[in-house]
This record gives C-alpha cells, sequence and structure tokens, in this order.
C-alpha cells in the first residue's frame, strides 16, 4: 500500500444560497494514496467539485479538516494556500481555461513565473511539457489555433510544468468528443503510471471513469468505493 | 518585469480599444507639454529669477520712466552692490511682423548684473567702443540670420530720432548665449548713449533700474530704502524682487497659469474616465481568466499588481508619446514664436510632473478594477465561466 497523499477527516462543507443552507458534503472521511488515479462520480450538485476545491485549497471546509502531504489547508491564510497551490497541484478544467492572448509555450509558462527560474529555464521547462503531452510543435500556436484537444494537452501541459505532486482535474473530457477523449485520458494514465502523478479527476463519464484505478460515487454529500472494472 | 510579457499582452488584448484610449492619453499628454511651455513663457522668467537682484520702476506704472538722477542715489543706498538700467525701445526689425525686445542699456553694467548671458570680452569691448553698436541674442541671430559685422535698421514704433526719422541703425558688434536652459536670448541690447542722444524726447530718464544687492544684505531692507528716498518725489519708485517683477508682469496678460491648470484638470478628469472605463471593462471581460491566475497560484497582490501595471502601462505608453511629440513642437514653436513670446520652453520640472501625472492616473484608473480582480473569489469566477 503506497502511503497517504491525501487525508480528509471530518469534512463538512455548507454552502448558504440565498436564506436556505445547502449542505454539499457531510462529514466526509477519505484518504488518498500517493501515485492513485481515482474517478469521482455522482449526479450534478452531489459535491464533487467541491470535494476537487477542497483538495486544491480553492475553497475551506465548514468542519473538519484537509491535509495534502504535509500542509494543513485548512490552517492556511490565503496568501499562504497560493503558493502551495503554485508548487503542490495542477488543475485541469473542463474548459480548458487557457489565456487566449498567449501562446501554448507561454501559457504553460504560467505557473512558473511564480518561481524564481529565469526565462530561459521556464522555456525549457515549458518546452519539456509540452513535449510530454505531444504538442511540442505547437508551442507558438494560440488556443484559437488549437483543435479542443489540442487546447486541453496545453492546459495538462500547463498543470504539469512545475511538476506538481497532485493533479485534480474537474470533467477534462467534457467538451471532447470521444476519440479525443481517450486520448486524453491515456495521457492521463500515462501521467499517472509513468509520472508517477496523483490524478483526482470528476467526470459524469463512465468510460472516462474505467481509466482510473478507482471509482468513487459521491451522493447526497457521502462518498462510496467502487472498484473499476 | 517577468510579468511583463502577461501584462503587454493583456494591454494589447483588444487592439482597437487600447489604440484609442493611448490616443487620448497621448492628446492629454501633448497638451500638458504645450500649455506647460506656453504658461511658462508667461511666467515671464519668474523661474530665472535671481534672488539678489531688485528691479526698480516707477510707482504708478511701469511705462512711466525714472530719471537717470535717481542711478547714483540708488547706488549709494546702504545694501546695494551695484545698478544697471535699461528702457523698452518696442522697435521691429525689416516688417511689422519681426517684433522683438529692444532695450538701451550700458555694456559693461548690464552684463556685470546678467552673469548668466555669455559673450566674448573682445565682443563685449568692440561693443562698449561703438556708440552705434549692439548685440542680440543667439535666438535672434538665428531667427534672422544676423552675424557679427552686419549692420541693421530697426524701426521704432515709440521713439523717433531728433531728426524727426524713425529708423535707427545698429552695428552688431556680438551674439551673446546663456548657460541657463530656461533663459531666453530673443532680444537686442544697444548703447543707452545713442539712445540718449538721439531720441527726440524724453531725455535724461531711463525704463527701470535693476541692482544687486550685497551678500548677506536684506532684500526686503534695501527695496524698502529705495522706495523710501523716493517718496513723496514726482517719480516715486516700487522695488521689487525680480521674481516679483515677473509676476507682476506676467499678470498683466490675465492668470495663464490659472487657465492652463482648468484646461488641464478638464482634459485629465476626462482621461480618467475614459481609462478607468478601458480598465473596467477589460477586467470584467476576463475574470474567468483572472480566477484562473490565483488557481494557479498568483496571489491576490500579485493579480492586483498586473492589472494595475496594465493601467500604467497604458498611460506611460500614451503619455510618453504625447510628451515626446509636444517637446518636438514646443522646440519648432520656441524657434517660430520666440521673438514675440520668448521663453517658450518645457522645463524638466514640467517634465517629471507629467511623468508622476502618468503614474497617478494610472493608478486612479485602474485601482478599482484592480481590487475588483484581487477580491475576485476563485469558486464563484469560475462556477459563472
Amino acid at each position: 500500500m503506497s502511503e497517504v497523499l491525501a487525508t480528509l477527516s471530518g469534512v463538512s462543507k455548507t454552502y448558504q444560497k440565498g436564506k436556505e443552507k445547502v449542505e454539499v458534503l457531510h462529514n466526509l472521511d477519505l484518504e488518498i494514496a500517493g501515485g492513485d488515479f481515482i474517478a469521482v462520480m455522482g449526479p450534478s450538485g452531489s459535491g464533487k467539485t467541491t470535494l476537487l476545491n477542497l483538495l486544491g485549497g480553492l475553497d475551506t471546509p465548514t468542519a473538519g479538516t484537509v491535509r495534502v502531504g504535509d500542509s494543513e489547508l485548512s490552517s492556511m491564510s490565503n496568501s499562504q494556500l497560493s503558493r502551495w497551490r503554485s508548487t503542490n497541484i495542477g488543475f485541469i478544467f473542463q474548459f480548458y481555461n487557457l489565456l487566449p492572448v498567449l501562446t501554448a509555450q507561454k501559457n504553460v509558462e504560467l505557473p512558473l513565473l511564480l518561481t524564481d527560474f529565469s526565462g530561459a529555464e521556464r522555456a525549457k521547462r515549458a518546452a519539456i511539457a509540452l513535449d510530454i503531452v505531444g504538442l511540442a510543435d505547437r508551442a507558438k500556436h494560440y488556443p484559437r489555433e488549437l483543435s479542443g484537444g489540442q487546447e486541453q494537452r496545453v492546459a495538462i501541459a500547463r498543470a504539469i510544468v512545475s511538476d506538481p505532486t497532485l493533479l485534480l482535474c474537474d470533467e477534462p473530457t467534457g467538451d471532447l468528443d470521444r476519440e479525443t477523449a481517450d486520448e486524453i485520458l491515456k495521457l492521463l494514465q500515462i501521467l499517472n503510471r509513468e509520472h508517477g502523478k496523483t490524478i483526482i479527476m470528476v467526470t459524469h463519464d463512465a468510460q472516462a471513469a474505467e481509466y482510473a484505478n478507482h471509482t468513487l460515487h459521491c451522493d447526497k454529500g457521502t462518498l462510496e468505493a467502487r472498484e473499476a472494472t | 518585469m517577468k510579468y511583463f510579457g502577461l501584462v503587454w499582452k493583456n494591454v494589447w488584448r483588444k487592439k482597437i480599444r487600447t489604440s484609442l484610449t493611448l490616443l487620448s492619453v497621448f492628446v492629454a499628454f501633448l497638451l500638458f507639454a504645450l500649455l506647460s511651455a506656453i504658461g511658462y513663457a508667461f511666467k515671464g522668467g519668474e523661474d530665472v529669477a535671481d534672488a539678489e537682484r531688485l528691479i526698480v520702476i516707477d510707482k504708478v506704472s511701469l511705462i512711466n520712466p525714472l530719471p537717470q538722477a535717481y542711478r547714483n542715489r540708488i547706488a549709494s543706498t546702504p545694501g546695494v552692490h551695484s545698478v544697471a538700467h535699461a528702457s523698452w525701445f518696442g522697435g521691429f526689425y525689416q516688417e511689422p511682423r519681426n517684433q522683438f525686445g529692444q532695450f538701451p542699456t550700458n555694456p559693461y553694467e548690464y552684463f556685470s548684473m546678467y552673469p548668466e548671458l555669455k559673450m566674448p570680452q573682445e565682443q563685449l569691448d568692440a561693443w562698449a567702443k561703438n556708440r552705434q553698436g549692439a548685440v542680440v541674442g543667439r535666438e535672434i541671430a538665428d531667427q534672422f540670420n544676423i552675424k557679427v559685422g552686419d549692420r541693421i535698421p530697426i524701426q521704432a514704433t515709440i521713439w523717433t530720432k531728433s531728426d524727426g526719422s524713425r529708423t535707427w541703425e545698429f552695428d552688431i558688434e556680438g551674439i551673446f548665449e546663456t548657460d541657463d536652459p530656461r533663459g531666453s536670448t530673443a532680444f537686442m541690447l544697444f548703447q543707452h548713449d545713442y539712445f540718449e542722444e538721439a531720441r527726440a524726447f524724453a531725455k535724461g530718464t531711463v525704463g527701470w533700474y535693476v541692482l544687486r544687492v550685497e551678500p548677506g544684505a536684506d532684500p526686503v531692507e534695501v527695496s524698502n530704502a529705495i522706495d523710501l528716498q523716493f517718496a513723496n518725489s514726482p517719480n516715486e519708485t516700487e522695488t521689487s524682487t525680480e521674481a516679483a517683477f515677473a509676476q507682476s508682469f506676467a499678470k498683466q496678460f490675465g492668470n495663464i497659469a490659472l487657465i492652463v491648470t482648468l484646461i488641464l484638470g478638464a482634459v485629465f478628469f476626462t482621461l480618467l474616465l475614459v481609462s478607468g472605463n478601458t480598465m473596467s471593462q477589460s477586467v470584467r471581460e476576463r475574470i474567468s481568466e483572472l480566477a484562473v491566475l490565483k488557481t494557479l497560484g498568483f496571489s491576490d497582490r500579485s493579480v492586483l499588481g498586473v492589472v494595475l501595471s496594465e493601467s500604467i502601462l497604458i498611460m506611460l505608453m500614451g503619455g510618453l508619446l504625447g510628451l515626446g511629440v509636444g517637446w518636438v513642437l514646443v522646440q519648432g514653436a520656441a524657434q517660430a514664436m520666440g521673438a514675440f513670446l520668448p521663453g517658450i520652453y518645457l522645463s524638466p520640472q514640467s517634465i517629471l510632473i507629467a511623468i508622476a501625472v502618468m503614474i497617478g492616473a494610472g493608478i486612479v484608473a485602474g485601482v478599482f478594477p484592480a481590487l475588483k480582480a484581487m477580491r475576485l473569489s476563485i469558486i464563484d469566477a469560475l462556477a459563472r465561466a
């Protein structure tokens, strides 16, 4: 059994929606092993994205604690969380969220602006990340000049360029056709198996979940484990 | 500096909108340059005034002459180091539109009183020896192509000669410069003795006296002592510092400084609205991008800095361009209008003020959009996207 990378203990998350309080996660306990690839499935509003946001330090729990590696996220300030995210977490979104004014290369370099690397070093690392996702020849292209699959590959390169331990993917294939989605999922599998990245992937797509080692089903604020078939 | 590429790309996100904003900034600072330079000219050399030089004029009006006999009495007043005098001639060269200042004076006294004026000693000596000699400033020499050795006619508009003629002829014996970049050389000096001998009226008078106080003497006390001497005489005097004299001279044309300030105030207020609107739109359009930056680890302050830098960069680009073009136009205006309005000058102080205004306006225009970006909730912004 691999070492535990992330632990959620008694985590609850409640949002205020108008006058009503909505509990999205309820007293959740979860351990995520380093190097694992987990798919999180469930209906809309079941708390999948909230779970990702808590693990990525974008949100704080109403109750309970979130620990990733040696960091207790619940007790960190906003600026500490920003710094922590820049080195520990890679985010991949459904709609890629690339900056349209920057080339693929410059988009990938963005997280490295927060480091002390020189311009040349940043460019070199971005080129390596683009090479890993198979887009070395598209470095100078702007997002509008790329297909959806290529944009998502650039987003993946941006997520891995600072070599984070944990990749958080929020429906990474939700906007792609089946063939392209499979290519992206295979790439995630490679990142997990060959580069040792721990991946938590939220998805609605059962076929996508099959690429993961485990699937967790999220419903009414609780999680239930199901083995991948 | 490492964020510069990101800031630059964001500034040019909407090229037409940015170009139009730049154009408004450009025009505002072009106006600033031109109006500052003209305002400077109307200040009448207030900034180049020497604190130890005093001007003595007739108490009633600058145009009333003072008796020449006052010279020795002023010179013997305690605290007075040296005295010179000059008068307004008011002629033109060749055609009425070629007007510039001409002043009859004493060569050595005048150049000793104004050490910032530079001319070779041999030219000064030659002028002092020639009663019909005159010297011109570099600006006049260049504008009218006047050289040492030329004999030039000046048509008098006030001072007819004893023989009824209005044409005064002068031998150019020297060309003077100034080592103060703010000072003007757009005038001509000639010998008072020639003026005194040839003019038809007002003999025995001068326009005004200039005096230098002894080192350590109190200029106010010296002024009071001089004015007291001539109190209750037919020609009472008013003695003031050179700066105060320049100010009162400029006020004859109205409060130019206030007019310039009001125009520029209106221009910059409009500019703030235009650029503030540009920045607000720019931030509104990319809420999700700013949220992504924060997700990647950009701190609240980094995001604030990026947006503020964009606003300041727009101001600096348009402003420096406007100031640069303004500077070129001011040089041209100084040459073309130097004779009528000497001292048109874009001072280093004005340039520094303009740059400070650019940065300040950039901050003011960008601060609210930048704060909005800084306070952005990542969760809400990503959910909206």
